[in-house]
Formats: structure tokens, C-alpha cells, sequence
């Protein structure tokens, strides 16, 4: 059975005010169409969670749409700070932030815990660290096989995650290639799976190589087609790190006002994906990857 | 006459003579990417580069900006999920060397990336651990680089992001934990850690630094070394690499000379 289905419906279906949603991708792959869609349909009191909050979560948070963020690292990364997370966190604007803090193991071991119906996962990641001291979700574990004492983080099962991915076919069979970060084990945590990709493909590209193949349709709730829609991130193989707009962030998000102007610019003032890749221009093409094909291999028996 | 070389390139050459060929080692972008591709050139061809954002045995063509550049996927011996990397090499204990930098480090090599002020109520949010708590706890052997000064280098930090020797002595080893940090480097000096009291003591200066600066510019009453050393500065194929190869448009390494 075909999901595909456009953004506005995946996101009008699929995500509810007071949602605790995921959109993962660790630099790689950054679900941006789908982040600037909720923002449009003015999303309310979300909770989100992400590894690197990025500028996603910059841009939601600023909108107004966020009561509460899960993270480990907060930062435009090789440039700054996260100027409206910061404003949120410390003058509580435009509304105020609750935050849960961890580190990037302990976020992938909360999806992951969460992934395989498990309560929590332990680690031997914490002794020192004054996190566990602020975070009571952090408790510790006596090993039941020796007298070791492990921390342990508790599963993360979010109402919605959404993925970017450079192809699926119309049930949502997904393909991955280039940084994985933890979108499988995400998606395989949450109680609905968004998928958009660069391309929709029959179902026998799949099937013609099956290891690349992350999140199986049978846990997707809608797969978009959507073109260009993880930039400003990248796609390997598709289009590089927009990493000069990642620097200009910095001046754009610094203050509120030059923040609103972006939102009203980009998000709120376009239809869709399609138009803001057109309003790109031609920097679009400056940003298309080369080619590097890999060695073909033989599935056969 | 102007030095042949500027702080941050003698930084550089200094954090990567620590690494030896064959070491397995987690990178960080910055100074630690940089330190990281000139003992990869110099001196260290088997040395095998991770990111935490799962690329293994990296080759960058050009110079990564973020941990999750698209170049350290293209042409690396391996790409694996986040899971994997925190899993099976990090707490497996197959990483030798973690680099890490903070806003602040303090007398037993506690990192603080977390926050200024009190928790709850920070006068400065910083960006948080990301992986650097589980590198500071599990890698085998840490390097720290940050500038030296009372602020980002206090006493006591105000938050244990990334556990050094927190208060000393045996305390880390109390608390399972192996490794530690072995080396601070930064704008003025090199620093080791006391083998019995684990605190932060001076190993070399650099070239024109003095004890009075760094004792102007350090928050506790720091020791030295009896066998203080002057830092070797950068040979010019080092420098050669760093200006050539590594950052041709001075994109880390825009600092002025001296």
C-alpha cells in the first residue's frame, strides 16, 4: 500500500499539538522540509528531542512551537551557540524552555532502549560527571552477574520521528547511505515514522540491495517525496553542507527581530519545499555533490 | 623579527607529536582535526581517525568543518551507526586517544562544557557534553587543548561535564574508571598530571611564555615541573603542511602570529 502523500498532509496527519517528536540526522540528512512544515501549521507545546538540537530546533523553538527540549549538544556546530535555544533557556523567550539533559551515548541508548522495548539501557559512561546530578533520569543498576554498579538511561519512545533519506519506495522501505547517526533506532522507537526522501523508487531498487535498506516500511506512517529537503544540511551523494549558511545563522538568529524576518522569509511565506528550493537559486547548483560510485556486488546465490 | 609560526599552529604540531602511529583516535573539529592530519602526514601513516558521527578510518580530501562533514564519509574504511561507535569502539575500549576542549579546565582535568554559574540558573548556557563526558570516561588516554587564563582555567570548574581526576588522587580509579586526561595544552604552556596527587602541573613553556604568566594567568598556585622544558616549536614541513594542505584558508588557524 502506497504512503506516499505530500508534507502538509504527512504533518497535519501524523504530528499533534503537546507531541514529543524526534527528527533525527547527526549533521547528515536533517529533516529541514519537514521542521519548516510544522512550524508553518504552528505546532504547539512540542517536546523535542534531537542528539544536536542544530538549527532546526533553533528555528522551532523560535516560532514559538517547543515547551520542552531532550538534547546533548546544543550548538551550531564549528561556529556557535544556538542563539534562540540560548534565549529560550535564559530569558525564556519567546516562551520559556524546559530542558532534559544527556550525552550523545546516553541519547542513542535511550532510542535504542526504547527501540527494543526495554525500560532502560545501562552504560559504564557517568561515574563523575555532575549530569546524573541534575537529571534524575540518570540512576544507577547493580550488575545481577557481579558486584559491578552501572548508570542506566531510560527509553526514549517518542509519538513521531521523522527521517530524511535520499530514497524509499511508496511503502516506505528506506535507504540509507553516508553517516547513519541514529535515525533506525529512532524510528524503530516511535509510535509513527515520517519519512521524507530525494527520491521515490520502485520497490525492485530496493530489493536489488537490501543491506542498505534501515527502517522497513512496516513501520512507516507516510513517505514523502521531497527533493532538496535536508538543506541547509547534506545528502551524501546528493548535495554538500550548506556551511555558509550555517555560519550566516549566526547573524541571522542573534537577534529576535533578524530571527522573525528569516521565519517570515523562508518558512511562513513559502508554500512548500519545491518553492524554497526555487527561491535558492543558483546557489542550489553550487551545492550538488560530485560523483564517487562505489564497486557494484553480486546478491546472488 | 616576527615568529615563523603562530600560537595556534605551535598548539597544533604540539597535540599531534602526542600521537603515535597506529593509535586509534577520537576526533574532534578544530585544533584536534588539525593535530590529528599533520601526525597522520608526519609521522603516524596507521593512525586511524574516528568521529562520533560514525565514520571510521577517515581520509578527508578537503578540511572537515563540522564532525559529520560529508568528506569523512568518502573513501573511509567504514561508516557505522551511533550506536556502534559508542558501543563497540568507545566503551569495548578500542579507542586510544580522545581529544577534547571545553570553556573550562580546572587543577585535576575536569571539563566543564555545560554551563557558567549554577545549573539552573546559568549566567552562560553552553552547548553541553555531546560525546565528550563518555570520551573524557572511556577513551584510554585524553588531551585537552584551551586557552590559558584564570577564567577558562579556574580552580574548580563550575560544572564536571567530562570526568578528569575529579578531586584527586584516587578518586577516579575509586569510581571504575580507567585512562584520564594526560596532557593540557594551550596558548602558553604544556601541562601534566602529578602520577600520586593528579593535579596539573607545568611541563614546558612556550617560546617567549614565562613562569610569572602563567602563574598570572592559571587559578590555583600551579606547580612546575622540575624538569621544566621550553616547547619545541613547529619545523617548517610542519608548518608547510598546516598552511598548505591542512587549512589553506586559514579557516581554524586565522590567529596572528606569536
Amino acid at each position: 500500500m502506497s504512503k506516499a502523500m505530500t508534507m502538509q498532509e504527512a504533518i497535519a496527519r501524523f504530528v499533534r499539538d503537546g507531541d514529543l517528536i524526534v527528527m533525527e540526522g547527526f549533521t547528515h540528512l536533517i529533516p529541514f522540509a519537514a521542521g519548516h512544515e510544522i512550524i508553518r501549521q504552528r505546532r504547539k507545546d512540542l517536546v523535542l528531542a534531537r542528539l544536536t538540537p542544530d538549527l532546526i530546533y533553533d528555528q522551532i523553538i523560535a516560532a514559538g512551537c517547543a515547551r520542552k527540549l531532550i538534547f546533548s549538544w546544543a550548538g551550531n556546530p564549528g561556529v556557535g551557540p544556538l542563539h534562540a535555544f540560548r534565549r529560550a533557556v535564559e530569558k525564556g523567550a519567546p516562551r520559556p524552555l524546559e530542558i532534559e539533559e544527556y550525552t550523545h551515548f546516553g541519547m542513542v541508548l535511550r532510542f535504542m532502549a526504547g527501540a527494543s522495548n526495554l525500560p532502560f539501557l545501562p552504560t559504564r559512561n557517568y561515574p563523575g560527571t555532575d549530569l546524573t546530578k541534575v537529571n534524575p533520569a540518570f540512576k544507577t543498576i547493580r550488575s545481577p552477574y557481579g558486584d559491578e554498579e552501572l548508570w542506566c538511561v531510560p527509553a526514549l519512545n517518542p509519538d513521531v520521528t521523522i527521517v530524511h533519506a535520499q530514497r524509499a519506495d511508496a511503502e516506505g522501505n528506506t535507504q540509507v547511505w553516508g553517516l547513519y547517526g541514529v535515525q533506525k533506532e529512532a524510528a524503530f522507537a516511535s509510535r509513527r515514522v515520517i519519512v521524507s526522501v530525494e527520491e521515490i523508487v520502485d520497490s525492485r531498487v530496493i530489493r536489488s540491495d537490501p543491506n542498505r535498506t534501515i527502517i522497513p516500511g512496516s513501520i512507516v506512517s507516510a513517505v514523502v517525496h521531497e527533493p532538496f529537503g535536508a538543506h541547509p544540511s547534506f545528502v551524501q551523494g546528493g548535495y554538500d553542507r550548506d556551511n555558509d549558511f550555517y555560519v550566516k545563522w549566526d547573524a541571522i538568529s542573534r537577534e529576535e527581530a533578524g530571527l522573525g524576518k528569516y521565519l517570515d522569509e523562508w518558512v511562513y511565506g513559502l508554500p512548500d519545499r519545491a518553492a524554497y528550493a526555487r527561491k535558492m537559486g543558483p546557489r542550489r547548483a553550487e551545492l550538488l555533490a560530485d560523483r564517487q560510485m562505489c564497486e557494484p556486488v553480486n546478491y546472488g546465490f | 623579527m616576527a615568529p615563523a609560526y603562530t600560537t595556534s599552529e605551535l598548539m597544533v604540531s604540539r597535540a599531534a607529536k602526542e600521537l603515535k602511529d597506529g593509535d586509534v583516535v577520537f576526533v574532534g573539529i578544530g585544533v584536534p582535526s588539525l593535530a590529528v592530519n599533520l601526525a597522520y602526514r608526519m609521522h603516524a601513516p596507521g593512525l586511524c581517525m574516528i568521529y562520533e558521527s560514525g565514520a571510521v578510518g577517515c581520509v578527508p580530501r578537503r578540511l572537515p568543518i563540522s564532525i559529520g562533514d560529508p568528506c569523512l564519509v568518502t573513501g573511509s574504511l567504514a561508516v557505522v551507526p551511533m550506536l556502534d561507535v559508542f558501543n563497540l569502539y568507545l566503551q569495548r575500549g578500542l579507542i586510544d586517544v580522545g581529544f577534547l576542549g571545553g570553556a573550562q579546565v580546572d587543577r585535576f582535568g575536569n571539563i566543564n562544557s555545560t554551563v557558567i554559574g549554577d545549573y539552573h540558573q546559568p549566567k552562560v548556557r553552553l552547548p553541553g557534553s555531546g560525546g565528550a563526558c563518555e570520551i573524557a570516561a572511556l577513551a584510554k588516554r585524553v588531551v585537552i587543548t584551551i586557552a590559558n587564563s584564570r577564567r577558562t582555567l579556574p580552580e574548580r570548574v563550575d560544572f564536571v561535564t567530562s570526568p578528569g581526576y575529579l578531586r584527586g588522587g584516587r578518586e577516579r580509579e575509586s569510581l571504575g574508571l580507567k585512562g584520564g586526561p594526560e596532557l593540557v595544552i594551550t596558548d602558553m604552556g604544556v601541562y601534566r598530571f602529578d602520577p600520586e596527587t593528579r593535579e596539573m602541573v607545568l611541563a614546558s613553556l612556550h617560546p617567549g611564555i614565562t613562569i610569572k604568566t602563567i602563574k598570572e594567568n592559571i587559578g590555583w598556585d600551579v606547580k612546575v615541573a622540575q624538569d621544566l622544558a621550553e616547547t619545541a616549536p613547529p619545523g617548517p614541513e610542519e608548518i608547510r603542511i598546516i598552511r598548505e594542505e591542512l587549512d589553506p584558508q586559514g579557516i581554524f588557524l586565522r590567529s596572528k602570529a606569536g
